[in-house]
């Protein structure tokens, strides 16, 4: 046996994952509430007590963790023009795992330096200016940081011709301070990789202490990344497949928990239709969204809200009954439905979370109408003939009426600007192992793909 | 010197690539550098390459004939994004029909246009119009 521990710190729960990487296979899977307050420690090991241990006891050949406690990685992040360099640097932030809290643009104003103060992020990402553009943000902005009364870690990747000079100016202040490569060095180019990097650099030299998760460092070997960057990890490992061992092509993961949902696709989205023309910024590959409004426990009257009369349609109930049951939820997030209404009410706002989660993660296709027929203008990416969506997260693994919330992130004829899949198969992530396997990806990348391949069920 | 450098796109809804394309290579051979944002460019998006670029010109085409509609109110956002003294220049088929090509001028220059091309004008006239517009002598 050579037994791997897989652990993910989260907001609310530690998980753990044993892997056996001989027979690969799960030994056992576990959970107890994350205890940031007192010791890490003590929510891993009753966490790792559930677990049955063979007679010698465990002897673990690796020990990897994630983490997304004590709030995960907050960050924000400035650009010059809200679309172009304050839109890279926000998916730059977005594909590191970050829990971005806000993306400033042009000149950083008394207000954003106040707000940039209350939120104390772990990470400030500046850029702005392709390289050979503007120089004058990238320094203005950095002034300005350099006044603040705090230090925070900063990623500088904005015009290379300012960089350094930006890096000197908020040295001054802030550290570590990291110049990257610019997030977008050309007028239309994203470059996110650099920037990603030296994110997860200092998550890990500085973060993972400044949160007190440097106890668990002394067990384990190291807190590696956070939690939603394994699971992109996870998510591009099995798309792309490993060395000889293949992969299940392009794919969606829709990540339902309590308070946010996250849409991760690894996918090109180029037309699928012939005379379409292409706008806006290109997308990354593996692109991730997180729509913090739309949980199914903690923010239910926002969901509500933003369904609009979908939900409605959907349920086919009156207004009173919508409201009747939001006040249950609003009681007590965590309610199990009761009644077979209230099963079909919670079944409903999932699949409203997961709905409006896509449309957003989506592209759109736009007609413009010529006399000689229709041309289109697509922005994003065009999902439509996407083979695989995969669900997971608390609150679908243990619904019953999972394919249902899922199948919101399906094409919608009444809405067809919104380039959803068409025919996808559904597959979920019955175990709760994403994460785990974007651990384990660093050590054994195809024992970690065919475990998801076997774990991960279609539905 | 340093190169100089031209925002090139097509505006409004207009699909017409050619133009676009054969100005793209004349200006960059000239030893401009040439941001292409291609055809169906708004005003945003000419703007916003322009700033991120910090280019030197806006350099509009409008082929079929809608072209007054599209650029109205172009420097009056540029004003307010402030690039408000960016260079501007239009050409193409700015109007619909054949049209008196002086009192269209006229139009684009009120609209705060610095130099506007008719039909057909050759990528010289503008390459020579910019060295001295932006003080670049010939090598
Ligand atoms: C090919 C073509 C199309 C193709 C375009 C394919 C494509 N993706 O490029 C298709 C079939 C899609 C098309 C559609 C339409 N077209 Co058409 N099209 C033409 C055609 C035949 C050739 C255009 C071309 O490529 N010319 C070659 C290039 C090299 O020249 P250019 O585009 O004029 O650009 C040069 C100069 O104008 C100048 N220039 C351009 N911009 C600028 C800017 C500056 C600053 C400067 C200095 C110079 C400059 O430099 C360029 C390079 O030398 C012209 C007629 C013609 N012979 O010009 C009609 C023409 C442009 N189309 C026209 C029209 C009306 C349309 C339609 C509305 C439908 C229709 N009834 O034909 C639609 C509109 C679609 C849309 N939404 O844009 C009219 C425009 C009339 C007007 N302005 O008064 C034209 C002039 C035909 C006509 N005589 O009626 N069209």
């Amino acid at each position: 046996m050579q037994a791997v521990l897989l652990i993910d710190f989260g907001s609310t729960y530690t998980k753990v994952t044993i892997v056996d990487l001989d027979t690969e296979e799960i030994l056992g899977t576990a959970r107890a509430g994350t205890t940031i307050e007192t010791n890490i420690m003590d929510g891993l090991n009753k966490a790792l007590a559930q677990i049955p241990e063979p007679s010698g006891g465990w002897n673990f050949v690796r020990k990897l963790a994630c983490s997304s406690a004590a709030g995960g990685l907050k960050m924000m992040a400035s650009g010059l023009v809200k679309e172009l360099t304050a839109e890279a640097a926000r998916r730059a932030a977005l594909g590191a795992g970050a829990r971005l809290l806000e993306v400033f643009s042009y000149e950083l104003t008394a207000r954003d330096l106040e707000k940039i103060i209350a939120a104390k992020p772990d990470i400030f990402l500046l850029a702005g200016g392709t390289d050979g553009g503007n120089k004058e943000i990238l320094l203005k902005n950095a002034e300005l940081l350099s006044t603040l009364p705090i230090s925070l870690p900063v990623v500088v990747a904005g015009n290379k011709a300012a960089a350094v000079q930006a890096a000197d100016l908020l040295r001054q202040r802030h550290a570590p301070v990291i110049v990257a490569d610019n997030v977008m060095p050309d007028l239309g180019v994203l470059a996110v990789d650099s920037a990603r990097m030296a994110i997860r650099d200092i998550f890990l030299s500085h973060i993972v202490h400044a949160k007190g998760l440097d106890k668990a460092e002394e067990f384990l070997e190291q807190i590696m990344m956070p939690t939603p960057a394994a699971v992109l990890s996870a998510a591009e490992l099995l798309a792309e497949g490993s060395g000889s061992e293949r992969g299940l092509g392009e794919l969606m993961i829709v990540d339902v928990g309590g308070a946010t949902t996250d849409v991760h696709s690894v996918a090109k989205g180029d037309p699928s239709k012939p005379s379409v023309t292409l706008k806006g910024l290109p997308e990354p590959f593996a692109k991730r969204t997180v729509e913090g409004d739309l949980g199914m426990r903690y923010s239910s009257e926002a969901l509500v809200e933003a369904s609009g009369r979908r939900l409605y349609d959907y349920l086919g109930w009156t207004d009173e009954q919508v409201a009747s049951q939001l006040r249950l939820f609003k009681e007590n997030p965590w309610r199990i439905p009761q009644t077979e209404e209230e099963a079909k009410f919670d079944a409903a706002m999932g699949r409203m979370a997961v709905g409006l989660a896509v449309d957003r993660h989506v592209g759109t296709i736009e007609v413009i109408y010529t006399p000689f027929g229709a041309t289109y203008v697509q922005h994003g990416k065009d999902l439509t003939p996407l083979p695989v969506v995969i669900g997971t997260g608390g609150v679908l693994l243990h619904h019953p009426n999972a394919l249902e919330i899922l199948k919101g992130s399906l094409f919608d004829s009444a809405e067809p600007t919104l380039l959803k899949p068409q025919k996808p198969r559904f597959y979920l992530d019955k175990d709760y192992i994403l994460a785990a396997m974007g651990l384990l990806r660093e050590v054994a990348p195809q024992a970690a793909l065919r475990m998801m391949k076997k774990y991960v069920v279609e539905l | 010197m340093k190169q100089k450098t031209l925002v090139l796109g097509v505006i409004g809804s207009d699909v017409h690539a050619v133009g676009n394309r054969i100005l793209d290579y004349a200006f960059t051979h000239a030893g401009f550098r040439v941001i292409n944002i291609g055809v169906l460019a708004t005003q945003e998006e000419f703007i916003n390459a322009a700033i991120e670029t910090n280019a030197d010109v806006l350099m509009v085409s409008s082929l079929y004939g809608h072209g007054e509609m599209d650029c109205r109110g172009l420097r009056e956002k540029c004003q307010e994004k402030g690039i408000g003294d960016i260079l501007m220049y239009v050409g193409g088929n700015l109007v619909v029909g054949k049209q008196d090509f002086e009192s269209v001028k006229e139009r684009f220059l009120a609209m705060g246009f610095n130099r506007v091309y008719p039909p057909g004008t050759m990528p010289e006239v503008p390459i020579k119009d910019l060295r001295e517009d932006l003080g670049i002598s010939e090598e």
